[in-house]
């Protein structure tokens, strides 16, 4: 037994156990042990994927427990690169679980909560791994199954359950999109294993059907757009720490498919298949930031945020597939390279952000930013932790996800070298939409903290709210020095991930240089930078600054009131609101938002000039979805109707409808081909 | 060492003359409206006398009210370090390109903007929420003259942008060069808080954005501030001089090629700094809603530079 199939078996074993422990105790002891369970099983996880990545070990085990095809596991360097990411994402999450889920108890099933997480961990686990069709799509299915039961956990609200339904049909769309394309691939063989995918020889036709399937498939998962309803409801109404884990990593199951599928399994296809994931990418992180603008409910507006970076992610994938298929292997590595990063990246502060609304919401019982402020100096600890999480999705240096979009910068600009001019032009205005989405971005996020948990409180819960337990605090904490960490030793990421990438599809293994001296470059990129030393001037100069005011700047202080314009005595209504922060950019994109608004003013019944209230309500609506959806709803609810009379009750029928079904199938497989 | 040094120096000759620049555009608007105006050194005199006042600090505000001001500042000296104002190639050029430079600055107006919004004022909601509005908008206006810049120099790093168009004069009246120009003077006015998009003149009125921002800001922190926007207006200047027009920018750090470099430096700032003050005399301060289309203007200018590249390359 090798120290990967221990670390292997650990991670099976801990889920499992942790899902009995959840299921079987009652009260606090199930629930500390389950969480118990998956903070083992994803600190296994994590450590097979370093301890895989890290000694270059690959792991292969099969076991004869699924039908026809045998249970398939096998651990190359794509798949420990996402068990890193699992494992991260996981042990924060289950760290925070621990403290969180505690104010369930007596609401809510814990037990079911405390086994489907466990569920959900193993399953991703296991997914990444899985190395014949059959197994990832069982555990596909397990994985998005024990999603909806989490999402389900308040299952008393009407949003709740309205949220799960959307997950659960998009869900099974993109299933079947799946399976179909699983069988076009398999092309015949019973196996059913990746290894026979990789070398089968598709016709032109069928590989751009499979293709089109996964997108479609696991873009319903990534919830890419127009894919994406379901995510901005479903995530925002699953417990925090679930929310965390839903959006740091199962969907960036959508981006391990779909690299799996296009580069390894196809291993590449032609420039379209490239200039469609770059574009569905670049049209979802812009509109995934615009909404989130709008947005003032704090989770809802993370939701928002996970499209805008599955954008960013799958942007990545799509210049780093258009090069490959131009025959740019350093700029195709640099464009995967990329993306890979950002996912990493961003399992870590969506990661932390949601845990930081969770945290909010667990003090103040409220996710509408309205209704919040001033908690910075109620909640320090938290506040720091979200402020870094903000800093970070907000790709400023030297934060980690400055360092995956520079990369990214890097690789479109270094798309003028494509070979034809008319794809080429593509590029700048792929660049101009990641750098509006990063603007706005940072607008959104100034926003979120800054009404969230700066100035006055703005309800009595907010003024009454109390620091997060110790668990929920660390829980935040690990991820704030993954972020950091990340940010600062891309030097040391970047060739991890070149070599991972290394042969995958015809990929060349890592051509990367890097020096911790000065600067860092990348085969492929056109520029060099250093955050690690871009910190540490940063460091150098605040602490320059603060030390040379001391010798000669004045140093009293005066506390005082915020200047009102001489008005005395300032509250809370005075403040800017979070519609009021978004205002500008909703006049500025109001052809998108369609932002309706409605005013009443009740005048006194003697004189017009004194007013008894005023009633101001503002909608956006999300046309957008309703002209995509509200027709296809139409059309199954009329399905429905013509099905339904099918089903009349009558048990007589129904054995003969399953006598036909029987013989019809019987006919069909015994017929002479 | 002797680079570092010159990296230093040429790091606190932008520090010495920021206020100066303000001042002597303020003096050259006087000027222009028939007024005497204040001296050219009035800004110094300004930022001494506010580094010995006392700091009035709001009583809601948080520990980011006093921090951002250092963020502020130590963000765009950091930026200085990375923008070529006398000589290339400068040691620590491979530090950061002119992405980081763009999201440096970010760094800084992200910072404010959580400043603003920190002592509770309406007026600092107003001005942060305007100024991350500008700032969003003029992002991709950035990326793609730097996109512009890169194709032609085969680099996003400033000295190299520089050594690259130093070598074949002809790329500078290129035009994709010029389009990128244009746009990125437009973008300097949006970003540096000038009219035609923000007026620095202005005090507490509806109008603003900057000065709404900062307006909890007292004492030393205020002069911190103001002293890091002085230096920002300058990187500004010093780019649009020295990225598209880098003749005197010296290649050996020789005492000669230096001095030609101040003497070309200070040309530059100079006219740049008359053409913004003629500007601003002739043009009025544009709605707050107005102010996109001027932006998409020259976001079409540089997606122009960038097509126009392509085409002739």
């Amino acid at each position: 037994m090798t120290i990967a199939s221990w670390l292997l078996y650990a991670t099976v074993g801990a889920y499992t156990l942790g899902a009995l422990a959840a299921l079987g105790l009652r009260g606090a002891t199930g629930r500390v042990l389950g969480a118990v369970g998956a903070v083992t099983g994803s600190v296994a996880t994590l450590a097979l994927g370093a301890w895989c990545l890290g000694t270059d070990t690959r792991l292969a085990v099969t076991a004869p427990i699924l039908p026809l095809t045998g249970l398939a596991l096998r651990v190359d360097a794509v798949s420990a690169f996402f068990l890193v990411v699992v494992g991260v994402a996981a042990a924060a999450a289950s760290v925070y679980g621990v403290a969180y889920s505690a104010h369930y108890e007596g609401r809510y099933s814990l037990r079911l909560l405390g086994v489907m997480f466990n569920v959900l961990l193993l399953s991703l686990a296991i997914q990444v791994v899985a190395d014949n069709a059959l197994t990832f799509l069982m555990t596909w299915e397990v994985m998005s199954l024990s999603a909806y039961f989490l999402v389900l956990t308040e299952h008393d609200q009407r949003e709740t359950v309205r949220a799960a339904n959307w997950y659960l049909v998009i869900t099974h769309a993109g299933f079947a999109a799946l399976v179909a394309a699983f069988l076009l691939l398999a092309a015949g063989d019973p196996t059913m294993s990746f290894t026979t995918m990789r070398s089968a020889v598709l016709a032109p036709g069928t590989r751009d059907a499979v293709f089109v399937l996964a997108l479609i498939g696991f873009g319903a998962k990534a919830g890419i757009v127009p894919l994406h309803v379901w995510l901005p409801m479903a995530h925002p109404v699953a417990p925090s720490h679930v929310s965390a884990l839903m959006s740091g990593v199962v969907i960036k199951m959508g981006v391990y498919g779909l690299l799996r599928v296009s580069l390894d399994l196809l291993g590449g296809g032609p420039a379209w298949w490239g200039g469609l994931v770059l574009g569905v990418g670049a049209g979802s992180a812009l509109l995934g930031v615009l909404y989130a603008l709008m947005e003032h409910d704090l989770k809802r507006l993370l939701a928002y945020h996970s499209i805008e970076n599955i954008g960013i992610i799958f942007m990545g994938l799509g210049a780093g597939l258009m090069f490959q298929s131009y025959g740019l292997p350093a700029l195709a590595t640099l464009g995967f390279v990329a993306g890979l990063y950002h996912t990493l990246n961003h399992a870590c502060f969506k990661g932390l952000l949601f845990l930081g609304a969770g945290s909010v919401l667990y003090a103040t019982h409220t996710r509408n930013m309205e209704e919040l402020g001033g908690l910075i100096k109620r909640m320090p600890r938290t506040a720091v932790c979200f402020l870094v999480g903000a800093a970070a999705i907000s790709a400023l240096p030297p934060l980690n996800g400055f360092a995956s979009e520079w990369l990214l910068f890097q690789a479109l600009v270094g798309g003028s070298t494509i070979p034809r001019a008319e794809v080429a032009v593509v590029m700048p205005v792929a660049v101009a939409m990641l750098a509006l989405t990063s603007g706005l971005a940072v607008a959104c996020f100034v926003k979120a903290f800054g009404i969230t948990f700066l100035a006055l409180p703005r309800s009595a819960e907010a003024a009454r709210a109390r620091e997060a337990p110790l668990a929920m605090q660390i829980g935040m904490g690990g991820l704030v020095l993954a972020c950091v960490a990340l940010g600062l030793a891309p030097f040391f990421v970047v060739p991890v991930l070149g070599s991972t990438l290394g042969g995958v599809g015809g990929l060349p293994f890592a051509p990367v240089a890097f020096s911790l001296g000065t600067s860092f470059r990348v085969a492929g990129a056109v520029g060099q930078m250093s955050p690690l030393l871009v910190a540490l001037g940063l460091v150098l100069l605040v602490g320059l600054t603060l030390a040379s005011l001391r010798g000669f700047a004045d140093r009293r202080l005066r506390v005082g009131e915020t200047w009102g314009c001489g008005r005395i005595g300032q509250t809370a209504r005075m403040e800017y609101t979070a519609t009021a922060f978004a205002e500008p950019l909703r006049r500025v994109f109001a052809e998108l938002y369609r932002p309706t608004q409605h005013l009443s003013i009740d005048f006194h019944p003697a004189s017009r000039y004194f007013v008894e209230s005023i009633e101001y309500r503002s909608e956006i609506h999300p046309w957008f979805e309703q002209a995509l959806y509200a027709p296809i709803l139409v059309l199954l609810r009329a399905a429905a109707r013509r099905v339904r009379r099918v089903q009349a009750g009558s048990l007589h029928l129904y054995l003969t409808y399953m006598t036909i079904a029987l013989v019809v199938l019987l006919v069909v497989a015994r017929w002479p081909r | 060492m002797m680079v570092y040094l010159l990296e230093a120096g040429q790091v606190l000759l932008a520090l010495g003359l920021a206020p100066g620049l303000v001042g002597l555009i303020r003096w050259m608007k006087a000027r222009l409206q028939n007024r005497r105006g204040a001296p050219v050194w009035q800004p110094y005199r300004d930022l001494r006398k506010l580094f010995h006042k006392e700091v009035v600090l709001s009583e809601n505000a948080s520990w980011i009210f006093r921090a951002a001001p250092f963020v502020v500042f130590a963000s765009t000296v950091a930026v200085s370090f990375l923008v070529p104002l006398l000589a290339v190639p400068l040691p620590l050029d491979g530090v950061g390109d002119l992405l980081v430079v763009v999201y440096l600055l970010l760094l800084g107006a992200f910072f404010l903007g959580l400043a603003g919004l920190d002592p509770g004022s309406a007026f600092g909601g107003m001005g942060s929420s305007r100024e991350m509005t500008v700032a969003a908008l003029a992002e991709p206006t950035l990326a793609l003259a730097i996109f512009a810049l890169a194709l032609g120099a085969g680099s996003t790093n400033l000295g190299q942008i520089v050594g690259r168009t130093m070598a074949d004069p002809l790329a500078a009246v290129s035009p994709g060069h010029l389009l990128a120009f244009a746009a990125l003077f437009i973008v300097m006015l949006a970003e540096t808080g000038r009219l035609p998009v923000d007026n620095p003149a202005t005090h507490l009125e509806l109008t603003m954005i900057h000065e709404a921002m900062v307006l909890e800001y007292s004492g030393r922190y205020l002069a911190l501030i103001e002293w890091a926007a002085a230096l920002k207006l300058l990187i500004f200047f010093t780019l649009l001089g020295n990225l598209f027009i880098p003749w005197g920018v010296a290649t050996t750090p020789n005492p000669t090629a230096l001095a030609i470099a101040v003497g070309t430096l200070l040309a530059k700032l100079g006219i740049l700094a008359a053409v913004v003050a003629l500007f601003e005399t002739r043009v009025a301060k544009l709605r707050l809603f107005r102010v996109p289309e001027l932006l998409s203007v020259s976001f079409v200018l540089a997606l122009l530079a960038v097509t126009s590249s392509f085409l002739l390359r």
